[in-house]
């Protein structure tokens, strides 16, 4: 019933999910919340992985991956706050300094 | 969670999928790591995102989703990565392991992924407080308005 496949294809139907959030949205915090859901979609692949195959090491690697995405969740909102106190936006259309 | 045009509502159904992806992972007998990501994640992280859209106060994006044919590419581009990834692992489905491994319940428990993360992964965990504290201070420095 629950096979491997069934965790996989939900997991790529999350990961699209997310990318396509990241191309379509224009509001920062939104792309933000989009990345996350794409790392717990991979998050989903290596727990399915490592109980279906028996091996506990993707238990511990999701775990670090969730220190790194809680560690990137913190600097992340930092950069945006600073971002909005020097434009007064948060939309990527209009953080164009960059453009050549 | 992405047609949503304001951050708030997407933010709450992303605590939503998040609760969901803990109750998967508890089908897998990964105990521990549904824990973790209800307590991380639908907590931690999510709280601080909101605290952020609070602080901001930014209105509704304005975004159409006809017409343009950026989006139409990027319709056709996600969908066609997506009949890919599922098409690979429907090709695969033979040799994929058909069933939970009989130790799954023994793997997912608090006990036996402490053991392993105190043992032979002694030093990446340490290395994971440093990253926190490096995180923690950089968020201060980052946020804060004027350093003196």
């Amino acid at each position: 019933m629950s096979s491997l496949s069934n965790y996989l294809i939900v997991s790529a139907i999350l990961f699209m999910i997310g990318a396509s959030g990241v191309m379509f949205r224009k509001n920062v915090i939104v792309i933000f919340m989009c990345v996350e859901l794409m790392l717990n979609a991979v998050n989903l692949t290596l727990i399915a992985f490592s109980q279906f195959m028996g091996d506990q090491s993707g238990q511990i690697l999701v775990f670090f991956v969730m220190t790194v995405a809680a560690a990137e969740a913190a600097v992340g909102l930092a950069i945006v706050i600073s971002v909005y106190r020097n434009k007064e936006t948060v939309e990527i259309d209009k953080l164009n300094l960059l453009k050549g | 969670m992405v047609t949503r045009k304001s951050a708030v509502p997407s933010a709450l159904m992303l605590i939503v999928t998040f609760c969901f992806l803990a109750a998967l992972y508890l089908t897998l007998n990964a105990q521990f790591l549904a824990v973790v990501q209800v307590a991380v994640y639908a907590g931690a992280i999510m709280v601080l995102v909101v605290f952020v859209i609070m602080l901001l106060n930014i209105r509704n994006e304005q975004y159409t989703i006809t017409g343009n044919w950026k989006t139409v590419v990027g319709i056709l581009g996600v969908l066609g990565i997506l009949a890919q990834i599922i098409s690979v692992f429907i090709a695969a489905t033979d040799t994929l392991p058909k069933h939970l491994s009989e130790s799954a319940v023994q793997l997912g428990t608090v006990e036996s992924v402490g053991t392993k993360l105190y043992t032979s992964y002694a030093f990446p965990f340490e290395m994971a407080s440093i990253i926190l504290i490096a995180a923690a201070v950089g968020a201060i420095v980052l946020a804060k308005k004027k350093l003196t």
